[in-house]
């Protein structure tokens, strides 16, 4: 059976594993300050301070 | 209670209440004089007690009204109560066991009271019991006022409120009777976890199912953190708790992990328990309850994004910092220490947040003492967070693993930073709730801020001193390289921090019942808020940004 040593999850976690976490982090970046979402977030940060108590149906 | 429901969803609910007894009663049958047989009853007594109510409101007439066009605040109600029944609990059984550190007589020579089986009672009382009743009341008022739609489910929330009460019942009963796994944070035993996750999965299922029914075109942030906290508490508990009970009749059972492994999956479930359950579900009730109080949208939004992320995937890799100096590979020592440093960048983007948010109101912090309680909670989220990081630096962990230090950090962050925000949103949460013009008194609110605030300060200083005077003598040798000092030396030197972390502690517990005295006379003796007080628009919102 095929086995995984401690060097090579060693050598896998310090490339993809920082890999994956640099591309996540730019997805996320690029989430946040994508122009176009910049009115939804306007839109949510202000509408939860809307006092109306009923639910819209 | 009962009125809300169909007569179908009463039948439901009776049927389910009925299952629920027959278990118990194969339990107790099963387990004899096992404590298995002990919870068997106690499920049994449980599901009968809240059986009377569905039963005898069984004929009642059903709801004739349109439940949609109603929010569904029962549940949030009645979880606030068990909230502050539970805080009330825990850190009385909290002053408990410090007194019992520095008077040991206080154990009164009983098996049942002896600190080892007190102390999770304690933990469990003021971290499920208070924390998960807290978080569950408030991210249901969250859900439904950010999305603006009703809970997507009439039964499901009594089923999640009471079976998650019930599952904290059987953890701490199960440790006065001498139950335990051993795993911190996940003390109770299979059945009990088992019976989390069923409770944890309609949670998660509900809580999903109405934010789909939200017309909102975008899901507000602090849902974004209540998602998480049920999510990953899920995950984590799961793989905690993966266990094979000696046989069906018998509460004791023994981990499937072994060695160094279980001591790491102890470690990433301990760790991301303080991230998961501590933080994020909290930083919901931050992101909700204070704009709200503070009628200031948050600071940045974006910022609020991007710390959600990093909060949500750096805390998974933080575990380790549990175990520098241990048998688990140097390697993964250094990742979680790595990671514990850089958690600081989002943990500080929140805290500063919200403290921004503030920015421009001061004169209202000043004046309102349940935005201070907010506030204040943001400064312990930030102070202790940064500690956190300083802690999980290998060379500082050797002075201050297994003192009181750890213990000062952590009550930091529980009292500090998890209390008071919850303090702060219950104050904010119980007036519109129970439709009422204000909190029966601001004074008390005012009184209840300076004792949490004195106790937290006399607790915290008390541990930094005691922690930081354990590791050194821990570590000091003599010219022969032999301990300087015994352990009991060590011990003998604790005798007046021990005594001021109970005095501490004893003015936060205070604290917390002038606060439930507060929500009674709410609820009991102020007058009903006018209908057209409530449907003003907000106030002009200041862009915080």
């Amino acid at each position: 059976m095929f086995e995984i040593s401690h060097e090579t999850l060693v050598a896998f976690a310090k490339s993809w594993g920082l890999f994956y976490l640099m591309g996540f982090f730019l997805c996320v970046v690029a989430y946040a300050f994508w122009p176009s979402n910049r009115k939804r977030f306007d839109r949510a940060k202000t509408s939860i301070l809307d006092r109306e108590d009923k639910p819209w149906k | 209670m009962i009125r809300q429901l169909t007569s179908s969803e009463r039948q439901f609910a009776a049927a389910i209440l009925l299952l629920a007894a027959g278990v118990g009663l194969a339990m107790a049958a099963t387990g004899r004089h096992d404590p298995l047989g002990v919870h068997g009853v106690i499920v049994l007594l449980f599901s009968g007690t809240l059986l009377y109510p569905v039963l005898t409101g069984f004929y009642e007439p059903e709801p004739k009204e349109d439940r949609e066009a109603s929010y569904y605040d029962d549940p949030i109600k009645v979880g606030i109560v068990l909230t502050m029944a539970w805080a009330v609990f825990g850190m009385f059984m909290g002053v408990w066991v410090a007194a019992q550190l520095a008077w040991p007589d206080l154990a009164f020579d009983a098996a049942w009271s002896t600190f080892g089986r007190l102390r999770p009672t304690h933990t469990s009382g003021v971290i499920f019991g208070f924390g998960g009743n807290a978080l569950i009341a408030t991210s249901f008022h969250v859900v439904q006022r950010t999305s603006r739609a009703r809970l997507a489910g009439q039964f499901s929330p009594w089923f999640v409120l009471f079976g998650f009460n019930l599952f904290c019942v059987l953890a701490v009963s199960g440790y006065l009777l001498g139950v335990t796994q051993s795993k911190e944070y996940a003390e109770a035993e299979w059945y009990a976890d088992i019976w989390l996750v069923i409770v944890w999965v309609t949670y998660f299922v509900l809580f999903l199912r109405t934010i789909a029914r939200r017309r909102e075109p975008h899901i507000y942030v602090a849902n974004w953190y209540f998602m998480a906290f049920i999510v990953v508490v899920a995950i984590l508990h799961i793989v905690n708790n993966l266990a094979v009970p000696v046989s069906w009749g018998h509460a004791k059972s023994y981990t499937i992990w072994p060695g160094v492994q279980d001591a790491m999956v102890q470690w990433w479930y301990g760790h991301n328990a303080v991230a998961f359950f501590l933080t994020a579900g909290f930083l919901g009730m931050l992101y909700y309850y204070l704009p709200v109080r503070a009628q200031r949208p948050i600071f940045s939004y974006r910022l609020s994004i991007l710390s959600f992320w990093g909060i949500t995937f750096f805390y998974m890799w933080a575990g380790s910092h549990h175990l520098h100096y241990t048998a688990l590979p140097h390697w993964v020592q250094t990742l979680g220490m790595t990671f514990s440093v850089m958690l600081l960048v989002p943990s500080w983007a929140s805290a500063g947040n919200a403290l921004l948010t503030l920015n421009g109101a001061w004169h209202r912090v000043r004046d309102d003492a349940t935005l201070r309680f907010m506030m204040a909670a943001a400064v312990f989220y930030g102070l202790s967070t940064f500690e956190g990081s300083f802690m999980a630096i290998r060379p500082v962990n050797a002075l201050s693993h297994y003192t009181d230090w750890t213990v000062g950090h952590v009550h930091a962050g529980a009292l500090g930073w998890v209390a008071l925000i919850t303090f702060g949103s219950l104050y904010t949460l119980v007036p519109t709730l129970w439709n009422r013009e204000r909190m029966y008194s601001a004074r008390l609110v005012e009184v209840h801020f300076w004792l949490a605030i004195a106790g937290t300060l006399i607790y915290v200083f008390a541990m930094w001193n005691s922690g930081i005077i354990q590791g050194l003598m821990w570590r000091t040798y003599t010219e022969d390289g032999a301990l300087a000092y015994s352990f009991v030396d060590s011990l003998v030197a604790m005798y007046p921090y021990y005594i001021a972390r109970a005095f501490g502690g004893f003015l936060f517990l205070i604290g917390a019942v002038v606060c439930c005295y507060n929500i009674w006379m709410t609820v009991r003796s102020v007058p009903l808020a006018k209908r057209r007080e409530r449907d003003v628009p907000a106030a002009v919102a200041v862009p915080g940004e």
